[in-house]
Formats: C-alpha cells, structure tokens, sequence
C-alpha cells in the first residue's frame, strides 16, 4: 500500500471486463464442452479473481513483497488442503475406507 | 511519553494518526495492510475447508450434485454475481475518492456499496425462500423427487442430493454471513467518512475494509460457477 493513486479509467475497464467475464461463464456453461466446461468455469473465475486482486486491491502496483509473500503462501496452502485430501479420498472408495 | 519535546515535534510533523511506535505513515499503513492479509490468509482456509468438502463430494455424487445445481435459478445468480462485481467498482473508486480528500464522493460511494451489498441479501433471500417452498432444505422436510421426477436421465439418490443442498446453505450462509458483516463495517466507515475523519494522509480503515469487501466478492466469484453451473448442458 502505498500514496499511489490509480486512473479510474483503469477501475472502470476492470469493471467492465468483470462483468464480460460473468456473462461468458453463465452462457459458456450451458454449451457442451465435455469435460472442459469445469476447466473453463474455474479458469474464467480464477482470471476474474486475478483481476480483482491485482486491480481492485492494489497488490499490482502497490504492495510490499512482504504482502505478496502471505497471499502466495495462503494459495499455497489451500493447495496443500485440497490436494492431499483428494490424493487420500480418490484412492479409496466413500465410505468404503 | 507524549509530553517529551521529541514527541510533540514529531506530531507537529505528522499529524495525530500516526502511532509512535511506527516510524513513518508508510510504514504504518504497510503493517495494518500485512495484517489485514494475515487475517484473509486465515479466511481462505476457513472457506477452503467447505471448498474441500465440496471437491470430495462433488466428485463422489456427481450426478446428484448437477441435478441440485439445475434446480438453482441461474439468471439471479449471474445477476447477483454483478451486483458484488458493481460494489466492489464502488469500494475501488471509494479508496481513490479518500486518497484525493474527496469527501462527499467517498460517503456516497460507500452508501452505494451498502445499497449493493442489502441488493446482494435481498437476492439471495429470494433464492432461499424459492428452495424453502420447494422443499430443498435439508432436514426432515426435505423432497428431491420432483428433481428425480425432472431429470429421470440422471440417478438420483436423495440422501446424497441433500448433501449438495447442506453445502450449498453452509457455503451460501457462510458468505452472506459476510456480507452482513461487510455492510456493517461500511456503515461504520460511512459514519466517520461522513464525520471527515479519512484525509489524503490518513485513510488506512477504507483500504483496510475495502480488502475485506473484494475478498468476500472473490468468494463468491468462486462460489457461482462451482454451485450454480456444475452441469447445463442440455441432457442427451
């Protein structure tokens, strides 16, 4: 964080692109794309996501690498969580453990 | 302490909101940012748990899980989706407003952002309310057979499909019971905007909330696709 003040042209193209995005998600799910249509979703709300965080909260422009290390740590270990609960649950059947 | 000369001289350099223990204002806005992403870090495995219970079940009772995502109404979501996308423009543009001592703009966009936030509740109220009708709480209540009745291309077994419906209501709960908090911490920032209290040199709480805000509108960036859009294409 820092006295650096952005154009609110920049917030505003964001803005748009967030909401293109949203529309693209709801009518991109409804056309069979086989598997792809979860990748697509996910990959559609990780960029809005991005968008949001680099943009919107100002860790583009204006963050410390101190900052930037907890939020790439935090993904991290979300990561750790999901991934090693899967490799656990998709080797054994539910319920059958 | 404060009566000693340096401190006197050092709040006639500054002002009265830095704190002595910082050296400069920088410095002390960087600390509350850390914090405030320390604090978010512990809100993504707090959601990140639900996230995994949603994988691990989703990925076991498909067919359940799409049939539920079917019955939620896909036009209010994508609408709600925008109207979090609009308060968080308005909770960026607010920022900017403080950071150039702008302060009517900034009450009126963080009335704005309240005005989204009660929009984004009074949706998904109704979303509720349509599921209450329809028997879509888990609970004793609880009737998939007019899902199974819609969709006989799909098994549907119904204690499996009221686990997509039980993390549905905890995901969506969880997150609007953000929302309520978030309106709460706007209102609160609104007050003393409204007081004058936020200058170009001191505006630390409107970053600090607006970070809480963008990242309850991620959530939900998340949330949308994964709850409202599991499986629409049309059935063979």
């Amino acid at each position: 964080m820092s006295e650096h003040i952005m154009s609110s042209k920049l917030y505003y193209g964001i803005w748009i692109t967030l909401m293109i995005l949203t529309v693209v998600t709801a009518k991109v799910a409804f056309i069979d794309l086989g598997p792809f249509n979860t990748v697509v979703a996910l990959v559609i709300a990780t960029c809005k996501a991005l968008l949001v965080v680099l943009f919107f909260m100002h860790v583009k422009y204006a963050s410390e690498k101190l900052t930037r290390m907890v939020i790439i740590s935090s993904i991290f270990w979300l990561l750790i969580l999901l991934f090693l609960s899967l490799a656990d649950y998709s080797t054994r059947a539910l319920g059958h453990g | 302490m404060s009566d000693s000369p340096i401190a006197v001289e050092q709040h006639a350099e500054h002002g009265p909101e830095l704190r002595h223990h910082f050296e400069t204002a920088e410095q002390q806005r960087n600390a509350a940012s850390l914090g405030m992403w320390i604090f978010l870090g512990t809100e993504i495995m707090f959601f990140g748990g639900m996230f995994c219970a949603y994988l691990i079940y989703r990925l076991n009772y498909f067919n359940e899980f799409a049939a539920g995502s079917r019955s939620l109404d896909v036009t209010l979501g994508t609408v709600n989706t925008m109207v979090l996308i609009c308060s968080s423009l308005t909770v960026a543009l607010g920022v900017r407003a403080a950071q150039m001592g702008k302060r009517t703009l900034l009450v009126i966009l963080l009335l704005l952002t309240i005005v989204f936030g009660f929009a984004f509740l009074g949706i998904k109220g109704i979303e509720w309310y349509d599921k209450y009708k329809e028997h879509h709480i888990p609970g004793a209540s609880f009737d998939a057979s007019d899902l199974i009745r819609d969709y006989p291309q799909i098994h549907i077994d119904p204690s499996h499909e009221q686990l997509y419906f039980s993390l549905y209501f905890a995901m969506t709960g969880l997150h609007a019971l953000h929302m309520i908090i978030g309106v709460g911490i706007f209102a609160f920032l609104t007050f003393h905007a409204w007081k004058g209290r936020y200058t170009p040199h001191y505006y630390t709480p409107i970053e600090i909330g607006g970070l809480y805000w963008h990242f309850v509108d991620i959530v939900w960036i998340y949330l949308f696709p994964l709850l409202y859009l599991i499986d629409r294409k049309p059935l063979g």
